[in-house]
């Protein structure tokens, strides 16, 4: 890393019914909050592959973050159940790799809650920032490329 | 076969985006890529001429998928797809990157950066779509019934306008008659039309409709299947009588030796263990409550061991024995039944809080009341013959105090919200009082008088100069009891004065919140709702009366707390959107679902315990996974546990992610 002030690149997997409809609604009301957040909507939680996270981890991401429905209130029955699961597996891998595994985050953030979703982008952009950049991406330097 | 000939249409929304993000850049940046047909930029994709750029640049340039940079897909994804199906593509070879919502309004602060990120938000959507496939809407048949829970002035509205228009309406309501808060009311505020006469005439409509089946003291109890083609079960309380045979005499009230407080007059009378719902209730049936009645408690206690009875002991059968028609059997009949519909109208109404939940304003004396209790009191058909008078002594009041704003517009005690209704009934109850009691003194402590709606301010001003209410402009601290009165203590910002009174009665306007049970029946629905229990509609402004969920339909104060005059209007509204479901033979399902690729899956089943739905089988003859079309919501959960990639959602392919994720991690 150069001497440049530290700006993370954050993978933000949204799904269809809350956590993107929050996203609309934040911009919708020009709450702020930093550009350092990459979107992409999933049409739920559960549909994201543990494989997505560390993929993006792994081609440049500092974080990733996974937004749903709140417990109970899934679209799908109970896709963030699964997801949650999924994402403690995640967790769970990449702690006993010995990596940070605060990189993968998992909110409920409801389609009514916009000012909640600026607020958990904010949070945890000044974390990552603070943590500084995620060493999972030069793995592939490490081989001597 | 990827796409190799995109047209990328950037939308300037006015100054909305092109305000902030650099469109002209954005465009330049694209068309670098040698997947891009074309980028373009124009101020208003969703206008008309923006339509026509699609729909010719599909032709012009030949077109195999296009992405449209503008707003939420929630709004333009079916315009644009219609558009360029116009110009021949297939409607899902089209992809909608939101760079409004999602780059230009949250970083409007830091134009490059956000300029940066619709540049990435839109390569990355390109990845997404360049492995689209062509896809036709999946048809399904639309069962021609509806269902309305809720029987209230919102819930009836709306079943008696699809019933007119030939629509089989099934009509579910938890209490034992119809008629919702509106049928507690004593007056309707401003015009002081008596509830029970203009509502009762609309509930034997609903009884009497032939196209409306009725299921009251029924509850939902779950809920199946997708727009146009719901299953629902719903639960029909035990009521211990023959409903067929009951004639509504009441003789067996009269022999009833239990009292107990009466759930529609809110504890202001009794009625006795065997009940009907109230005089002019819809379907006139009595019914017996079972925790009540001594003898179904007796039988409850032997069947649980808890008593051996004596031999010939005779038990309380007093209503049994004076119903002619032997209507009361003393069974269980509870039933569970089945209903197929294709749409389904929400109307749960609203609650108020109770007075109790407010001990620093005397919530816990029995004269203190929310103003839902008060209504009862003031109603002709109430147990007061609409004099009011005191729950503690049956006393005639000498002087009242209402407190609007109790629990409203209150973050730390009750809601944020103003609870929109309370200021007009707590005018018209002042009123009331004074017409039943005009030498009563009346105080009505107010923040701000909220009078918008048509005949309400003139309405304020009745009250206060004809009827010579004391409004006093000001928050009350605290009430407690001095002797045989209660003491009000507030301020009255006007005069910049300490006020007290002391009162006889005391009424709280608690604060409205969704009804008890909404968030149940809303998980059931699969609809979102908020803290305080309002269902959540599609768009606040737009789309009041629509879900998310298709074919689920919300109306009157389900939504938001409403007077009538908005509870009907909605009731209606939401019939129309429900007509024009059913009108149609045929409806369209996103075709956006799970599919197997029999040559990789290994009938693992690992999917089949991911879903939800219960739509994937493994095949025993094959040993491979199979999706029922019917039953699948594309969630994806399949997908995600699937270690041979054999199961994908269609155009939501892992490949699809993961080129798009690429583009999103990469460092600057």
């Amino acid at each position: 890393m150069s001497e440049e002030k530290f700006d993370p690149v954050i993978v933000g997997f949204f799904c269809n019914w809350c956590t993107s409809a929050a996203a609309d609604l934040a911009g919708t009301a020009r709450l702020h909050y930093p550009p350092n957040i990459r979107p992409i909507r999933v049409m739920c939680s559960s549909t994201v592959d543990p494989v997505y996270l560390i993929r993006a981890l792994q081609e440049g991401a500092d974080a990733t973050i996974l937004g749903g429905c709140h417990p109970g209130d899934c679209h799908y029955i109970t896709g963030n159940y699964k997801a949650r699961r999924r994402v403690a597996i995640v967790k769970t891998v990449l702690k006993s790799l010995g990596f940070d595994d605060t990189r993968v985050l998992l909110e409920w953030i409801s389609g009514s809650e916009g000012p909640k979703f600026a607020r958990v982008m904010n949070e945890y952009t000044s974390y990552i920032k603070e943590r500084g950049p995620c060493d999972f991406k030069y793995i592939d330097s490490l081989g001597g490329d | 076969m990827a796409m190799k000939r995109i047209g990328v249409f950037i939308c300037h929304c006015g100054r909305n985006i092109a305000g902030t993000v650099d469109v002209k850049k954005v465009a330049e940046e694209i068309g670098k890529r040698e997947d891009v047909a074309l980028a373009t930029t124009y101020i208003f994709m969703c206008s008309e001429p923006g339509q026509k750029l699609i729909e010719e640049s599909v032709k012009k340039y030949n077109l195999d998928g296009v992405v449209v940079a503008n707003c939420s897909p929630t709004l333009h994804e079916k315009t644009m797809r219609n558009a360029a199906a116009r110009g021949g593509l297939n409607p899902y070879r089209v992809e909608i990157a939101n760079i409004r919502e999602w780059a230009a309004w949250p970083h409007e602060d830091n134009p490059e950066a956000a300029t940066r990120k619709a540049i990435r938000i839109i390569n990355a959507t390109i990845e997404k779509l360049k492995a689209n496939a062509s896809l036709e809407p999946i048809e399904v048949p639309v069962v021609r019934r509806a269902l309305v829970i809720g029987g209230g002035v919102a819930g009836i509205q709306a079943a008696l306008d699809l019933a007119d228009a030939g629509i089989e309406t099934i009509l579910v309501e938890r209490e034992p008659s119809i008629g919702g808060n509106m049928f507690r009311l004593s007056e309707t505020f401003p015009t002081l039309d008596c509830p029970q006469c203009i509502l009762t005439p609309k509930m034997n409509d609903v009884a009497q409709h032939p196209n409306i089946k009725l299921y009251t003291y029924s509850e939902v109890e779950s809920v199946e299947g997708f727009m146009g083609n719901f299953k629902v079960k719903i639960r029909k309380k035990a009521t211990y009588v023959d409903w067929d045979k009951c004639t509504g005499c009441g003789e067996c009230l009269r022999v009833c030796p239990i009292n107990v407080d009466s759930e529609f007059d809110l504890r202001m009378a009794k009625r006795k263990a065997i009940y009907i719902a109230n005089e002019q209730a819809v379907p006139l049936k009595a019914l017996i409550d079972e925790n009540t009645c001594i003898r179904l408690q007796f039988e409850k206690k032997v069947k649980e061991g808890k008593i051996k009875p004596k031999k010939n002991v005779k038990i309380c059968s007093k209503c049994a024995d004076v119903c002619e028609p032997n209507a009361i059997h003393f069974q269980n009949n509870e039933e569970i039944v089945e209903e197929e519909v294709g749409s389904i109208i929400v109307a749960t109404g609203f609650e108020v809080m109770p007075a109790e939940a407010f001990p620093e304003l005397g919530g816990k004396y029995p004269d203190v009341l929310n103003s839902l209790q008060f209504e009862r009191l003031l109603a002709p058909s109430g147990p007061t013959a609409g004099i009011p008078r005191r729950p503690s002594d049956g006393k005639v009041p000498e002087s009242i105090a209402f407190v609007h704003c109790v629990g409203s517009r209150d973050p730390q005690s009750g809601v944020p919200y103003c609870s929109r209704i309370c200021c007009m009934y707590t005018i018209k109850q002042a009123m009331l009082v004074k017409h039943a009691l005009p030498s009563t003194a009346v105080y009505d402590f107010y923040i701000d008088i909220r009078s918008n709606g048509k005949g309400y301010e003139e309405f304020y001003h009745r009250a206060k100069e004809e009827y010579g209410v004391n409004f006093i402009r000001g928050k009350v601290s605290k009430i407690y009891k001095v002797g045989d009165k209660y003491r009000v203590q507030g301020v009255d910002t006007l005069t910049g004065r300490i006020v007290e009174v002391d009162v006889d009665m005391v009424i709280l306007a608690t604060a409205a919140k969704g009804s008890e049970g909404v968030k149940d029946l809303a998980k059931k629905l699969r609809i979102p709702y908020d803290e305080w229990g309002w269902l959540k509609e599609t768009h606040l402004k737009l789309k009041p009366l629509e879900t998310p969920v298709g074919g689920v339909f919300i109306a009157g104060a389900a939504q938001f707390v409403k007077d009538i005059t908005d509870s009907v209007s909605q009731g209606s509204g939401a019939a129309a959107k429900a007509m024009a479901l059913l009108s149609k033979p045929q409806l369209e399902k996103e075709p956006l679902l799970a599919k197997v690729d029999p040559e990789i899956c290994a009938g693992c089943g690992r999917c089949k315990d991911q879903c939800a739905y219960g739509a994937i089988s493994i095949d025993p003859v094959r040993h491979v996974a199979v999706v029922n079309e019917a039953l699948c919501e594309g969630c994806g959960a399949c997908s995600a546990n699937c270690p041979t990639t054999a199961i994908q959602v269609v155009n939501f392919k892992k490949g699809q992610i993961i080129r798009a994720v690429d583009v999103l991690a990469e460092v600057f």
